[in-house]
């Protein structure tokens, strides 16, 4: 088995949750994986992307092909800067025959975190003890265009300890939709309220996701609730023994 | 210009075509029409067709032969008053002859006006699917359109061998419905709005009771 | 041309519309699940796929269709008008009533008449246009628009419409619901058996056959097409599909996605004046074609699949932003996903710059759209059409000074690990100090890590 993998950790799993890379680098090397970390990554450039700033969004592309030029397996904790990668690089370089092509030859390499345990280190139990009521919040980019659904459940059914319960309506949106929080604030609150109903009615006290964002989303309007919710991404629960 | 000029310039304009060119077939010509017709025992399609109507709704009687259909829908028609469509079946089945009954109605007016006093409408069916418990009616000399939506109530006379399997199917046999007709339409139960604040009512503006008899021998 | 933000926060505070809006489309959403799912329509992702290539080759070909359906419905008796704008199609309506005498009509409910502000057209003109769908004369009564492109009045309560009632027909207030559906098919009945026209939308313009598809729960476009001596339809030129066979793709996804319905209950298939030996149905019929800026859609092969709709309304039963701003909060008569990508299209991307980016882009509106329209592609495109428009006209400077900062530093990582190291990158990105207290308001704001990920692999590692 090639034990070498690339981490690409994401600006936001960088800068504000650097726990979320911690901890996957930890469950990976407990699977016997050797983690390699390109100094030089920055971000995938999704926001600017899905601002509309397309010039800056291939900037910030070109950036990332160039820093994972030699990266045979490139992991990352989040379904929505994956899906950048995979689906949106191939747009931003639609008149660019080289970077597309590049764009394309990186698609198969690059995988997001609990995909990559189940297809390719093919493990479900990576021998992780978390004890609790969890549920988890399908992320939309994760659930829609990447097609991940089972795949985290399956991977906290097997956490010892771990009590899973589902929400209702799990696939609805948290609110987040990057600078759509900061130009429709009342609109993603009100989405992330009826989200933490949806929470609330399972008695959780964790709400688990594959994605940061989602997670920072929720995190702010429980917090500003007062309630005895805690969100964590999946990569902290499989690290927890 | 005409408004006609306009439109036809700017649509090929934006597609970049040509008057009189062919359509574009980006990689084969335009698939056949998919047409997807159960396999079922054509046997059961007066059950499913019933269990699907009563489910919308309707109320059913099945019977043996065109003499069993006046005693089955007897009931309804006590103290009652009924248009009846021109077709052969009805008669045949002696509903045109019953005294509550008004057929024969040839003159659009006159029809008009019958059905909209009477409380029944009575009409035979060109095809009636299974699938989804539908009637399926041809606008002509033997069915007009009024007399199964004016009046409050429908009664449809339904020979068995009319059912088909579904929309499916209908489509398969009439590939182009408007070459026979003005107007062929599928009535899927009782008429019915959720308009306000989503709670079902059942006879808006068409009938709000309807009711199928399925005819095995014709 | 600025997001409606105080009647966006209304509807967000007002809970009974909160609740009216999530039940009704929380059951429309149950509904069409039950009846796509794998047991029930097993071939459902097909018919989608096979749904969005007819549609794809009919717009690509819209021009051949047209002229085909045109052939067709003069062949069977009836006469196509072609209508440049709403007012040409108004016109055309009031020149026929004119010589006709008629001056009260029906209409059938149709989102393209609305479009057109129909009935105000004619009203102007002392045409009496009666809506008879039950929401949309109930709408009209109370003078408002359509709040869902399928379930008009999903905002009224049972006492709004009794209030309606009494103020405008002058009845006694009723709030039984069952009682307030019999006083307007009272009404409305008189209406349909006088009326000289009759006036309908269409689902589907059938080009191998001169025909029109309606579809209906209520019965009243089977009567406005079949009592009145003359038949007026009104479709838009995109609603063309090539042959009545085709109606098994589209028929079979168009009630299941809208209502959950197999088939709603009448599905009427029109093909001209009454024929010779027919003893009912009009005697003339007319099938006005609207452009209204279609063809400005046409060009472009992404936002071209704007045009494939058939307007079921699952996208605003599915979207969450609808379903917390609520339909009166577009800017159009089409409100949800739908609405988002059109109207930009056709009133221009600067009228409403707010309005392709009214989205979290969560794909929800994508994943049940019964013909595949890719609608988050097309809003990033409409998004970056806004974006330059504001860079041609010098607006919103520093929005894009914050995204080419940003750029910057994520080109260059020294820059990158040297500002993190300082501090936060994020505080950058924000828009305007504005945006940021709005954000902030709804929640408490995450903080900076302490130690980024890239400052504990350096700790943590000998360099590697």
């Amino acid at each position: 088995m090639n034990t070498r993998v690339s981490l690409f950790v994401t600006c936001i799993v960088d800068q504000v949750f650097p726990q979320v890379g911690i901890a996957i680098t930890e469950v990976l090397e407990r699977l016997g994986y050797q983690v390699h970390f390109p100094k030089a990554q920055t971000c995938c450039g999704q926001p600017a992307f899905n601002s509309g700033y397309s010039d800056e969004a291939r900037k910030i592309a070109r950036h990332f092909l160039e820093v994972f030029r030699d990266s045979e397996t490139i992991i990352v904790p989040s379904g929505s800067c994956t899906s950048m990668i995979v689906h949106h690089f191939a747009d931003l370089f639609e008149h660019e025959p080289k970077l597309l092509a590049e764009a394309h030859a990186l698609e198969p390499r690059v995988w997001e975190f609990s995909r990559f345990l189940l297809e390719v280190a093919q493990v479900e139990d990576v021998g992780a003890r978390f004890d609790g009521v969890v549920t988890y919040h399908d992320s939309c980019h994760a659930l829609r265009e990447l097609h991940i659904h089972s795949g985290p459940r399956k991977l906290l059914a097997k956490v010892r300890g771990l009590t899973f319960a589902e929400m209702g309506a799990a696939e609805e949106c948290c609110g987040f939709g990057g600078t759509f929080s900061i130009k429709f604030p009342e609109v993603s609150g009100a989405m992330a309220r009826t989200k933490i109903d949806s929470i609330q009615k399972t008695g959780a006290s964790t709400v688990v996701s594959i994605d940061s964002s989602c997670l920072m989303q929720l995190q702010g309007v429980i917090d500003r609730a007062g309630l005895p919710i805690r969100t964590m991404h999946l990569a902290e629960v499989l690290a927890s023994q | 210009m005409t408004a006609r000029d306009q439109i036809f310039g700017d649509i090929r304009k934006a597609l970049k075509r040509a008057a009189g060119e062919p359509p574009l077939f980006e990689v084969a010509p335009l698939a056949a029409p998919a047409l997807r017709i159960p396999q079922m025992d054509r046997n059961l399609y007066a059950d499913l067709f019933v269990q699907k109507f009563e489910s919308l709704g309707g109320t059913s009687f099945r019977v043996r032969n065109t003499s069993a259909v006046v005693p089955a829908i007897a009931e309804l028609l006590v103290q009652k008053h009924a248009v009846a469509s021109n077709s052969p079946f009805l008669r045949k089945c002696g509903v045109t002859g019953l005294v509550q009954v008004h057929a024969g109605f040839t003159d659009r007016d006159q029809l008009k006006e019958a059905c909209a006093a009477a409380d029944i409408g009575i009409t035979s069916v060109d095809y009636a699917l299974a699938a989804t418990g539908s009637f399926v009616m041809l606008s002509s000399p033997n069915e007009a359109r009024l007399i199964s939506l004016l009046p409050p109530a429908h009664i449809a006379i339904v020979p068995r061998s009319r059912l088909l399997a579904n929309l499916d199917e209908l489509l398969s046999i009439l590939p182009r419905p408007a070459d026979q007709t003005s107007s062929m339409v599928l009535i899927t139960g009782p008429s019915r709005t959720a308009d306000i604040e989503q709670i079902l009512v059942r006879g808006v503006h068409g009938p709000g009771e309807i009711y199928a008899v399925v005819v095995d021998e014709e | 041309m600025n997001a409606p933000e105080a009647d966006i926060q209304q509807a967000i505070d007002d809970p009974r519309l909160q609740l009216a809006i999530y039940t009704a489309t929380g059951r429309l959403i149950d509904h069409r699940a039950n009846v796509v799912s794998a047991e029930a329509l097993p071939h459902y992702q097909d018919l989608r796929s096979e749904a969005h290539a007819i549609k794809k080759h009919t717009i690509e070909n819209l021009d051949y269709y047209l002229e085909q359906l045109e052939s067709n419905v003069i062949a069977h008796g009836g006469k196509v008008v072609y209508c440049r704008t709403g007012q040409e199609a108004a016109d055309f309506v009031l020149d026929l009533a004119k010589k006709r005498g008629v001056h009260m009509l029906v209409k059938s409910k149709s989102m393209t008449s609305e479009e057109i502000h129909f009935n105000e057209r004619l009203e102007e003109h002392q045409l009496e246009a009666v809506e008879t769908d039950l929401g949309e004369y109930i709408l009209q009564l109370a003078h408002q628009r359509p709040y869902h492109i399928v379930a008009p009045a999903l905002h009224l309560t049972r006492y709004d419409v009794a209030d309606v009632f009494t103020k405008e027909l002058g009845v006694e207030n009723e709030v039984v619901i069952e009682k307030q559906t019999k006083i307007a098919r009272n009404v409305l009945r008189r209406k349909f058996l006088d009326a000289g026209i009759g006036v309908s939308g269409a689902n589907f313009l059938i080009a191998d056959s001169g025909a029109i598809v309606v579809v209906e729960n209520e019965g009243n476009a089977r009567l406005s097409t079949s009592v009145p001596k003359i038949h007026i339809a009104i479709a838009g030129i995109e609603k063309a599909i090539p042959r009545a066979q085709d109606l098994a793709v589209f028929l079979n996804l168009l009630g299941r996605s809208a209502t959950g319905q197999p088939l709603t209950v009448y599905t009427s298939f029109l093909s001209g004046p009454r024929r010779e030996n027919e003893i009912d149905g009009p005697d003339e019929f007319y099938l006005l074609l609207l452009d209204n800026g279609r063809t400005k859609l046409l060009a472009d092969p992404v936002k071209r699949q704007s045009l494939y709709c058939i307007r079921c309304g699952a996208c605003l039963n599915h979207c969450p932003v609808y379903r917390k701003i609520g339909g009166h909060n577009y800017p159009w008569v089409y409100s949800g996903p739908i609405g988002a990508i059109i109207t930009p299209q056709f009133h221009g991307v600067t009228s409403d710059t707010w309005l392709p980016f009214a989205s979290s882009l969560c794909g929800a509106c994508a994943e049940v759209c019964p013909v595949k329209i890719e609608i988050p592609k097309v809003l990033l495109k409409l998004r970056e059409e806004v974006t330059e428009a504001r860079r041609k006209s010098d607006s919103d400077g520093l929005e894009r000074f914050a995204f080419q900062l940003f750029a910057w530093i994520a080109t260059h990582p020294k820059i990158y690990l040297l500002l993190a190291s300082l501090g936060s990158i994020f505080f950058p990105l924000t828009p305007k100090i504005g945006p940021l207290k709005k954000w902030a308001s709804q929640r408490t704001l995450p903080e900076p890590a302490k130690q980024s990920f890239h400052q504990w692999w350096a700790a943590r590692r000998p360099k590697s």
